[in-house]
């Protein structure tokens, strides 16, 4: 049960890290997910693995039960970064619809001054910090 | 129990959806309710501060749940004076987007201005780390879109690696929280100082994972270096007010360090004392080199500014880093100081920017009101650089007057001298080309290159001087810089009061987890 959670959480996180390292929307939006579900599964492993136990002290039971705290960390965890993925995904779609490019760093492709560059600013971008 | 100390969430959280739902078609009620919320909040921070100035630690504990068990908000001296600041700086902040029109360039910006001052003000009053994390994402959601407001390709760019850093931040949160919670079963900051004490050190290796996870967390928020690379573009091309109010968001990672590696890690924790200075120092130090080497390299004067706002955290880095009380009142006072500088420079260059058609440095025909705008430029970095008649001056000098133990004075005293030098060099060559060669014929061989450039600045200078309502903002953030170096005294005083409050990690946990008459008000 630990190897495989914790496995599993090691997995998850390297092909996060790697897909994320991969520069282009796509896959840093998979990576990012990926990482999402390794810490979730991380973070219902930090209240200790119990099985077959209700997260609820019971008054008549005897005292074993599965820590409830992680799971509602969990819960909020996940409606976060399900909204933060969300959000990324638009950015991300709006980015390329603006530089034609889904690199992160889309400069390294496209040079040239683009005409209609953020016009609240009102001259073209030619150089970059 | 007194209800006041969650109003700084509640009435944001309430107003941001009334104003994207009912008053997204007409831009004046927009406005207004903006105005108007952010100035009850205002009201309502100094409220707090005055009933934080008694020393007591007023705690509020949501659904009236006993501490560890529920989620409580902490009120002392520091976070009411951090909400104080947001709350003046937010209402500058917003007076300068509403007069330059800013805000009627994308859709939303007040709702999401009023969800980002939901979770700054969140975040200085949580009492326990996960829901710091929850309003560090509340905070950061709300600023993804700030950031990109108004859209453009360069925006669009920089924002997306800033919405990729933070996310990835944010996973790492949660890495920490993930941990901290496996090694001693309680997120809530007081009840995590009493279990740290409890762990004997040599069993502590995974409290201390999940301190230097947290650093690392917190780091990025401060742009701390190695993790300060976003900044500067972020800063850059996000639209200047939202720069400016940026300019807090710094200081919640810095507020987020102070809190919660004073009171949880800090001091006379056996286990995870040492994590904070050992890592903090050295990269503090480096950041602000990275700072001062920015200033001097930056091409653009947006990132110029940014990168001095890089150098400024390290200047705040390196005091926080002692942990000593003297330093952090130092680190407090450069806090405020370092707040409004940053602003003041992020709002005066986007005056003289939009008149000018453009961040480049290089000389173009001077502007309408060029000699307003040098003045107020000039001001503000030499509130930054650190330079004699401001704030930024007494903030360094209480710094450098509070690093001198043996190991720290000659690397502290060497990064902060040498850094302010090359801040000074930096800000005098940009303001110099910026605003004074301009005034000065053209030489003839840049002609060509920037022809069209200057006619577009021409164009778009031709219309507008700046309003006095324009102006203003900036001025009140320098007034606030003048406020500060003159009543640097019973400021100082005030945070003095703050540190002793905040070294005082007995009467924190106390007021949280033993309610008692006296502290429940």
């Amino acid at each position: 049960m630990e190897l495989i959670v914790a496995s599993t959480v090691g997995t998850l996180t390297a092909g996060g890290v790697y897909l994320m390292l991969r520069l282009r929307t796509f896959p840093v939006i998979l990576g990012l997910a990926l990482l999402s579900y390794a810490v979730n599964v991380f973070i219902f492993a930090s209240g200790r693995l119990a099985i077959d136990q209700s997260p609820i002290l019971s008054r008549y039971g005897e005292a074993s039960y599965t820590d409830p705290l992680p799971q509602a960390l969990v819960l909020t965890a996940i409606v976060i970064s399900f909204g933060m993925t969300a959000v990324l995904v638009m950015i991300g779609l709006g980015a390329y619809l603006e530089a034609d490019s889904d690199r992160i760093d889309i400069e390294a492709e496209t040079t040239e001054p683009d005409p209609q560059s953020d016009p609240a600013r009102g001259a073209p971008e030619e150089t970059k910090a | 129990m007194m209800h006041w100390i969650i109003l700084p969430v509640i009435l944001p959280a309430m107003l941001a959806p009334l104003i994207g739902f009912v008053m997204r078609h007409d831009m004046t009620l927009a406005r207004t309710a903006s105005v108007a919320g952010t100035s009850l909040l205002l009201a309502i921070a100094i409220g707090l501060t005055v009933m934080a100035a008694d020393g007591q630690t007023h705690i509020y504990r949501l659904g009236d749940w006993p501490a560890p068990f529920g989620i409580v908000l902490v009120l002392d001296r520091l976070s009411a004076l951090m909400i104080l600041l947001t709350s003046v700086l937010a209402l500058i902040v917003l007076i300068h987007a509403i007069t330059t029109g800013w805000d009627a360039r994308g859709r939303h910006f007040h709702t999401l201005f009023q969800f980002q001052l939901m979770g700054i003000c969140g975040a200085f009053l949580t009492g326990d780390v996960f829901n710091l994390f929850v309003f560090f994402e509340v905070l950061l959601i709300a600023s993804y879109g700030l950031m990109i407001h108004s859209g453009g390709r360069e925006r669009m760019r920089a924002g997306l690696q800033y919405v990729v850093m933070n996310l990835a931040g944010s996973t790492l949160f949660l890495f920490a929280l993930g941990t901290l919670y496996a090694a001693t079963g309680t997120l809530n900051i007081a009840d995590l100082a009493v279990r740290i004490a409890e762990i004997p050190p040599e069993e502590a290796a995974l409290v201390r994972v999940a301190a230097v996870l947290l650093m690392i967390v917190f780091a990025v928020k401060a742009a701390l270096f190695p993790v300060q690379f976003w900044l500067p573009a972020t800063y850059a091309n996000a639209p200047a007010p939202v720069a400016a109010l940026f300019a807090i968001m710094t200081k919640v990672g810095a507020y987020a360090i102070l809190r919660v590696h004073t009171t949880a890690f800090g001091p006379g924790q056996a286990g995870t004392e040492d994590i904070a200075t050992t890592w903090l120092f050295p990269a503090a130090i480096v950041t602000i080199a990275v700072g001062a080497f920015g200033v001097l390299g930056a091409k653009r004067l947006m990132p110029l500014i940014a990168f001095s706002v890089v150098g400024s955290m390290g200047t705040l880095l390196v005091a926080v880093a002692a942990f000593a009380p003297a330093a952090m009142t130092a680190a407090l006072y450069y806090m405020v100081h370092s707040t409004f500088a940053a602003a003041c420079l992020f709002l005066i260059a986007d005056l003289a920017v939009t008149q000018r058609g453009g961040d480049h440095l290089r000389a173009v025909p001077a502007t309408v009101q060029n000699g307003l705008f040098a003045a107020l430029f000039f001001a503000g970095a030499i509130a930054m650089a650190g330079m004699p008649p401001l704030s930024g001056f007494l903030g360094k000098l209480l710094v450098l007057d509070a690093l001198r133990a043996p190991g720290q004075m000659v690397w502290a005293w060497s990064a902060i001298l040498g850094g302010s030098l090359l801040t000074i060099v930096g800000f005098a060559r940009a303001g110099s080309i910026v605003f004074w060669k301009s005034t000065a014929t053209l030489p003839a061989a840049a002609a060509p290159e920037t022809a069209p450039e200057i006619a577009e600045a021409a164009e778009h200078a031709a219309p507008a001087a700046a309003r006095p309502m324009q102006i203003a903002p900036s001025m009140i953030a320098l007034a606030a810089l003048v406020a500060l170096s003159i009543f640097a005294g019973p400021a100082t005083t005030y945070l003095e009061g703050t540190t002793a409050q905040l070294f005082d990690r007995d009467g924190y946990v106390a007021a949280v987890l033993e309610p008692s008459p006296g502290t429940e008000d």
